[in-house]
């Protein structure tokens, strides 16, 4: 009795989870799997259409033989790189129809037209012509005519199943295309953006936790930016940042603070000399960094004013009791409360910031040395149309992300074990 | 050591004020006003004499008349006798000092003497100036995001710092970007497209999602602990790994441009949160409850739909709107499958309209405006639910 009471239990379970699990798994987990294939393959963005044989009807009426029809199909290969084989073609026609100029490759029974067409090379094109006449001599009516649609089939190979594989991807991703800067360009983004924002995360929740007049309005706005929609916020960032016309810029001029425009997210360095040091800024990838911490600071304010507000009261009590200062108390008491909330939320901002698209993408597309490896992925697959290389990538980022989340389980691990 | 307290919250207190009155200015000059100058030297002056006279006066006029007065006399040397501006930019200065004098009037000379006090100033006006600074670099984006989306082209070129609003133009005239877009660049139909991409994946994400989440949390079954851990790994893949693999998939079946499509991404990609938010509720709802509807020979469809759903209905709520936001939100998947303008989502319509160097830019800002507002109040409207949702999903964004 127990034993199929748990049966059902567990065949219950399966029914209920199948359609999350198939979905994701074709989701997400299939195309991850996917990358490794394609980044072996030469593919490119045209290659993907799958060829098709393709036919346009045209109709020519014959002067003063209302009885007779010419038809001509204008016949091609849609693939500008693979043949189709075995391609087949079959149209229909009313009833009271004859075909004069009978194709040898062709067949006309029961008022329908069958032709074996064989194989199409690459870029094929042929124009091919059928006259028909009435059998009754009654005029022919073109409407009924065009609205029959030539059927065509055919066989081809699919470029991403066929198994010619290479390296060459690999090669290029990691010898070529400044690799190296690429890689540093992203960790530059990634760690600067995290500790901004958790540095900023700590500073408005230490002061959203006290109390003021208009606290609970506070706490709404500091997370807007984390709700609003990115495009929306990044192109507003844009206009503002925009050298020619942009808010900033005029009241920068405006004030005269500077005397010519500066092009926050158009320019790649910047030159500041700190006591007789002069050393390089790159001004466009501090710029989008700014943007990512002003974004994502309220996630880790979130977070950690939720662990604030946990912290007992009798501790800042007894503190007040032996009279520690302030700083104190922050130092001795706040700080050692939070750091293991802020030690989790470094490693999932991190893992985060490091596959950031859309926000570099929306405020420089990735000029002016700001390219990350996620801007890349795009960059390869679609602006150059190298899917291959653009699966690559996607590979390098996804070994590098294992093991971020493989110190991220390790850490968690612990902190569960602890607990 | 009251010396040293005396200089610090005098100079504090100034910077305060200076800090206070600069953003008033800039927003000031962004109403249009010729300001050329923040003139720090002078209310640097003003600050200290205010705050160091407060000091001395102390308790012998009540604390209400010496802000009044203070303020008065700030407002009359520096926004009538030195700069001549407008009376709006004078009441809001007024305002400005009232604010400030009363957040000074409870430090009193003598307080200044007590251990830690030269801390405590600082924390205090650091606190405020954490508030107020935040407030400013948070909202200024929004408000000049909605601001230039009721200016002209040309009004822009002729003063890029005016973003005054004129009330008294016609209705058409003022709305005329909001008119132009939905007009124009068919922005109404975007919007019901996103309202059913977004809807549509709620819906479809919490038909998969509670019944996943229930078997999770209750049954037992082989393979329990491999679902729940992969639940989270699979969260922390990212959109723009699986973007090619999909992209070549969804051309051969012919599943770009359209709704379906996007649905599907959609969906899978916040399926794994939302079993994961809702699994962690259904385990605190009490079992004795179920156990009772087993004895009733209720199925498991009956156990879902009538006791777990109703009594879930906050977690669902937060899923439901996490789901929404997150829908509403994407850019990645409708900018890679999208190309065609007809089948638009508001998001990817906006990045379209930009990639048009000609497009007026309060027309992007409508644009923007349009995609925003509908978010930010539903999260105002919905606050409590959307930060749970929040916290617990915030392992990706």
């Amino acid at each position: 009795m127990n034993d199929t009471l748990a049966n059902t239990e567990k065949k219950t379970a399966y029914i209920l989870t199948l359609p999350a699990v198939l979905l994701v798994f074709a989701i997400i987990l299939f195309p991850i799997f996917a990358n490794v294939w394609i980044s072996f393959k030469e593919v490119e963005l045209k290659d993907i259409r799958i060829p098709e044989p393709r036919a346009k009807k045209i109709l020519k009426s014959i002067s003063d033989e209302p009885s007779k029809i010419k038809i001509l199909y204008k016949l091609r290969n849609s693939s500008l790189i693979q043949e189709i084989r075995d391609v087949s073609f079959k149209d229909s026609f009313p009833k009271n129809f004859e075909i004069e100029n009978l194709d040898k490759r062709c067949e006309y029974k029961n008022s329908s037209l069958k032709c074996e067409f064989g194989t199409w090379p690459a870029k094929y094109k042929e124009n091919f012509q059928v006259i028909f006449t009435t059998n009754d001599g009654s005029k022919i009516d073109k409407k009924s005519l065009k609205s029959t649609k030539p059927k065509l089939d055919g066989k081809s190979d699919n470029i991403l199943l066929n198994t010619n594989f290479t390296l060459k991807n690999f090669k290029k991703v990691l010898f070529e295309n400044e690799f190296l800067d690429l890689l540093l360009t992203t960790f530059y983004y990634t760690f600067f953006g995290t500790v901004g924002s958790i540095v900023f995360g700590i500073l408005t929740a230490q002061m959203v936790n006290q109390k003021f007049y208009g606290r609970t309005f506070m706490r709404s706005v500091l997370l807007f930016p984390y709700v609003a929609p990115v495009v929306a916020l990044a192109y507003t960032w844009e206009l503002l940042l925009d050298p020619n016309s942009g808010t900033l810029n005029s009241l920068l001029l405006n004030y005269q603070i500077i005397e010519t425009p500066i092009n926050l997210l158009g320019q790649k360095y910047i030159e500041i000399s700190i006591l007789g040091f002069v050393f390089k800024l790159r001004l466009a990838l501090t710029t989008v960094i700014m943007f990512e911490i002003w974004r994502y600071f309220p996630l880790a304010f979130l977070f950690i004013l939720a662990r604030l507000q946990a912290i007992p009261k009798e501790l800042y009590e007894a503190a007040d009791v032996d009279g520690a200062s302030p700083f104190q108390k922050f130092f001795n008491i706040t700080l050692p409360q939070i750091t293991a909330v802020i030690s989790i939320l470094f490693l999932i901002r991190f893992i985060w910031n490091f596959n950031k698209f859309e926000d570099v993408f929306l405020l420089t597309g990735g000029a002016s040395g700001t390219r990350t490896l996620p801007i890349n992925v795009y960059q390869q697959g679609f602006a150059i149309s190298d899917i291959g290389m653009g699966s690559a990538v996607s590979i390098v980022i996804v070994v590098l992300l294992l093991m971020f989340m493989f110190f991220y389980f390790k850490l968690l691990g612990k902190r569960v074990d602890e607990n | 050591m009251r010396i040293k307290n005396t200089i610090l919250f005098s100079l504090i207190s100034t910077f305060f004020l200076i800090f206070l009155i600069s953003i008033w200015k800039i927003l000031a000059t962004l109403q249009g006003l010729s300001i050329n100058s923040f003139n720090i030297e002078i209310i640097f002056i003003f600050g200290l004499l205010i705050s160091l006279t407060h000091l001395g006066i102390g308790d012998r006029i009540k604390s209400i008349y010496k802000s009044i007065i203070f303020s008065a006399i700030f407002v009359f040397c520096d926004g009538y006798l030195i700069q001549k501006l407008p009376i709006w930019y004078n009441v809001g200065v007024f305002l400005i000092l009232y604010f400030f004098t009363n957040k000074i009037s409870k430090y009193t000379f003598i307080g200044l003497k007590e251990e830690h006090s030269t801390q405590v100033i600082l924390f205090d006006f650091l606190t405020l100036f954490g508030i107020l600074f935040f407030s400013f670099v948070i909202l200024f984006p929004f408000y000049m995001m909605l601001v230039t989306s009721f200016k002209t082209q040309i009004a822009l070129l002729v003063n890029p710092l005016d973003f005054s609003i004129n009330f008294g133009q016609d209705i058409k005239d003022l709305f005329k970007s909001y008119f132009v877009i939905f007009k124009s660049y068919k922005f109404g139909k975007y919007i019901v497209i996103s309202t059913i991409v977004s809807v549509g994946t709620v819906i479809i994400t919490l038909l998969f999602a509670i019944p996943a989440a229930y078997a999770v949390a209750r049954l037992n079954f082989f393979g329990k602990t491999f679902l729940s851990t992969s639940i989270l790994i699979i969260y922390m893949f990212p959109a723009i790994v699986l973007v090619i693999p999909l992209y070549t998939i969804f051309s051969q079946l012919g599943l770009r441009n359209s709704i379906e499509g996007l649905l599907i991404v959609y969906t899978a990609t916040t399926l794994p949160v939302a079993i994961y938010m809702l699994q962690g509720y259904f385990k605190s709802i009490p079992k004795e409850l179920e156990e009772a509807a087993i004895l009733d020979k209720l199925s498991w469809f009956g156990i879902i739909i009538k006791i777990i759903i109703p009594l879930s209905i906050p977690a669902i709520s937060s899923v439901a709107l996490y789901v929404f936001m997150i829908a509403w939100n994407e850019f990645l998947f409708s900018l890679m499958f999208l190309d065609n303008p007809n089948s638009f989502t508001l998001s990817r319509a906006i990045q379209y309209l930009s990639g048009d160097a000609e497009t007026p830019r309060q027309y992007l800002m409508a644009g923007s405006v349009v995609v925003t507002l509908p978010v930010l109040f539903i999260f105002v409207y919905f606050e409590k639910y959307l930060v749970s949702g929040l916290t617990a999903g915030s392992v990706k964004g």
